[in-house]
């Protein structure tokens, strides 16, 4: 028994046990966002034609050799928008998941380790900005400041700060009753210590469960807002405004529309299923999503 | 502590939270203080105007005593008027506010009824044929985008079929059946976007429930699967379900005002749509402050009645 050298004890080595196990469903999601994060970072090199060049005079051109998925409402090449749509969207949800985890995660994980009188006064604030609609703060800031990538960005990554905060606090506290930390703490380590060498290791799964979660979440939300036409302003466009500009589509018989919205569905389904595998391999609940 | 007194403690951090909650919305909305003037004057706007203007609307008072102002305008009703076109605010909303209600208690009453007993026939035997079915179709469900399921539906029952509009506005001279046949498609959009959420939720209250071992032990005393489902289980799932519902007619929130966008239908939620891109601040703030209430009415009512449906707070001396 050699028990510092086997893979299982270290994080690391758990983590690629897991992922040799992987089922076959989980598998080809995990490949499909691959797939597509790929098609997003060398959307210029992939698509066949510049996302705003005007190819045709007709709207909403059926399928063709040239345009494989026909024309939009401008007669542009709708494939090419797509790809570029789904550049904008991606990086979009991947900032914003990212801001808001690095924050949300770093202050819920203080709020447990810490404890006390911060503790109770930082969740109390956080419960009262969950009392808000999340919808309506970000049609409320998007009123006062305009739509822009930045206001999107930050807007979005606080309202999905409040949510990581409370799951990551939640996960960080049911760490925080366990022996091994009762006896970092009598050892003298400090905070931090803590934070990266008991709570972190401990809870990695169910985060990145999590950040799978918001992911998807901040796809859905800003598509919805760009759907509204308070996301993403043109000429910039992203998978959401996609389906706002070519609803007309559909009187013409074409399904235009659908494409991009299928696309996000893909996407946001695919994530799912990963991250409900992820889950199941760590047998963790995260509290309900709200 | 007695029931009353969890009930009156939780009241008053209701009202706590509302008191925040419009604090937020006005300030929120008032970011940007003297562009209220100059959105109204437009290109005309001379500083003698933008100063009597501001002056019209109080907007010269300090911050927060315009915001008592607007708060104690607010509960006595007078909801001011629209920056764009001076009408009348509380009118228009009074208006949108019964069809969105209507909309909103329709698709309550199609999706909460139907959500529990999808969650409920999917926990009755986790693992199952049936419950694989029903997590798998919830979980692709809460993929789509809120208004992925009303195109694909309009698509259908509009454009090839034309079976239904695909425009739900709203004339006078509409009888009942008019409306029915209007408030369809959107109800069962409405319906998909909040159902999925409810179903996946209701599952896990449920088989949280089952493990207990009050179950446990009902199961060994060899109550029959039906039983103790209804007269074991239910009871005590009441509580979590009624939370899980509350949270997710929440959802009815954003997917109101997506899928009225959606529809052309006039209700509350494309009006604050409509007064967002004007960035008309009166229309959005009365909005959401509607909004807003509604959810914390809707979460302070779930946690009484789930505090009440508790066996173990009712049952108690």
């Amino acid at each position: 028994m050699t028990p510092e050298t086997h893979p299982s004890q270290t994080w690391f080595g758990r983590w690629r046990a897991t992922m040799s196990e992987m089922t076959f469903s989980a598998a080809i999601c995990l490949g499909f966002l691959i797939i597509v994060f790929i098609i997003g970072i060398f959307a210029p090199w992939i698509a066949p034609y510049d996302e705003a060049q005007i190819l045709t005079n007709d709207s909403f051109m059926p399928p063709s050799a040239e345009m494989w998925l026909g024309s939009d409402y401008l007669g542009r090449d709708v494939l090419s928008r797509l790809i570029y749509g789904i550049r904008i969207t991606l990086f979009l949800a991947l900032t914003i998941s990212c801001l808001s985890f690095l924050s949300g995660v770093g202050l819920g994980f203080l709020a447990a380790v810490s404890g006390g009188r911060i503790d109770s006064w930082m969740s109390r604030f956080n419960d009262a900005m969950l009392s808000f609609p999340s919808l309506m703060l970000a049609l409320i800031v998007i009123n006062s400041l305009g739509s822009s990538f930045t206001v999107l960005i930050f807007t979005i990554a606080l309202i999905d700060l409040t949510r990581v905060y409370r799951v990551s606090r939640a996960l960080a506290v049911n760490v925080m009753v366990m022996d091994y930390v009762e006896a970092a703490v009598v050892r003298g380590e400090k905070k931090w210590w803590i934070i990266f060498h008991e709570v972190l290791p401990n809870t990695l799964i169910p985060l990145a469960a999590e950040f799978g979660i918001r992911f998807t979440y901040t796809i859905l939300f800003i598509s919805a807002l760009s759907f509204l036409g308070l996301g993403v302003q043109p000429p910039q466009s992203d998978l959401g405004v996609m389906v706002k500009e070519n609803m007309q589509a559909l009187l013409y018989g074409e399904y235009t529309t659908l494409y991009p919205a299928i696309m996000i569905a893909l996407i946001a389904v695919s994530m799912n299923i990963f991250v409900d595998w992820l889950l199941l391999q760590s047998s963790t609940k995260l509290p309900d999503e709200v | 502590m007695s029931l009353l007194e969890i009930l009156a403690r939780r009241l008053l951090l209701g009202a706590g939270t509302l008191l925040f909650v419009s604090a937020l919305v006005f300030f929120g909305t008032e970011i940007l203080p003297g562009d209220v003037a100059y959105a109204i004057l437009g290109q005309g706007a001379t500083p003698e105007l933008v100063e009597q203007v501001r002056d019209r609307l109080g907007l010269n008072e300090p911050l927060h005593l315009r915001y008592w102002i607007w708060l104690t305008n607010f509960l006595a009703g007078d909801f001011g008027s629209s920056l764009a076109n001076g009408a009348d605010i509380g009118t228009e909303v009074s208006r949108r506010a019964s069809n969105t209600f209507i909309l909103a208690s329709c698709t309550a009453l199609v999706a909460v009824p139907l959500a529990i007993t999808l969650g409920l026939l999917a926990s009755i035997k986790p693992g199952g044929r049936l419950d694989r079915s029903i997590t798998s179709v919830s979980l692709a469900l809460i993929s789509f985008p809120d208004f992925m399921v009303a195109v694909i539906l309009v698509t259908i029952f509009a454009v090839k079929l034309h079976w239904l509009p695909a425009i739900a506005s709203i004339r006078p001279s509409y009888d009942v059946f008019d409306w029915i046949r209007i408030l369809i498609l959107p109800v069962t959009a409405l319906t998909f976007t909040i159902l999925a959420h409810m179903v996946r939720m209701t599952r896990s209250a449920v088989l949280n429930v089952l493990s207990s071992p009050a179950i446990e032990m009902a199961i060994l005393k060899g109550v029959p699967r039906r039983r103790l489902m209804v007269r074991h289980a239910l009871p005590n799932a009441l509580g979590p379900i009624i939370n899980v519902v509350a949270l997710n007619l929440a959802y009815l929130i954003s997917g109101v005002v997506i899928i009225e966008t959606l529809f052309n239908f006039p209700g509350l939620g494309r009006y604050m749509v409509e007064g967002v891109t004007n960035r008309d601040v009166p229309i959005v703030q009365t909005c959401a402050m509607i909004f807003c209430t509604f959810y914390v009415l809707l979460n302070i009512l779930a946690d009484i009645l789930s505090i009440m449906a508790n066996p173990r707070v009712r049952y108690k001396k």
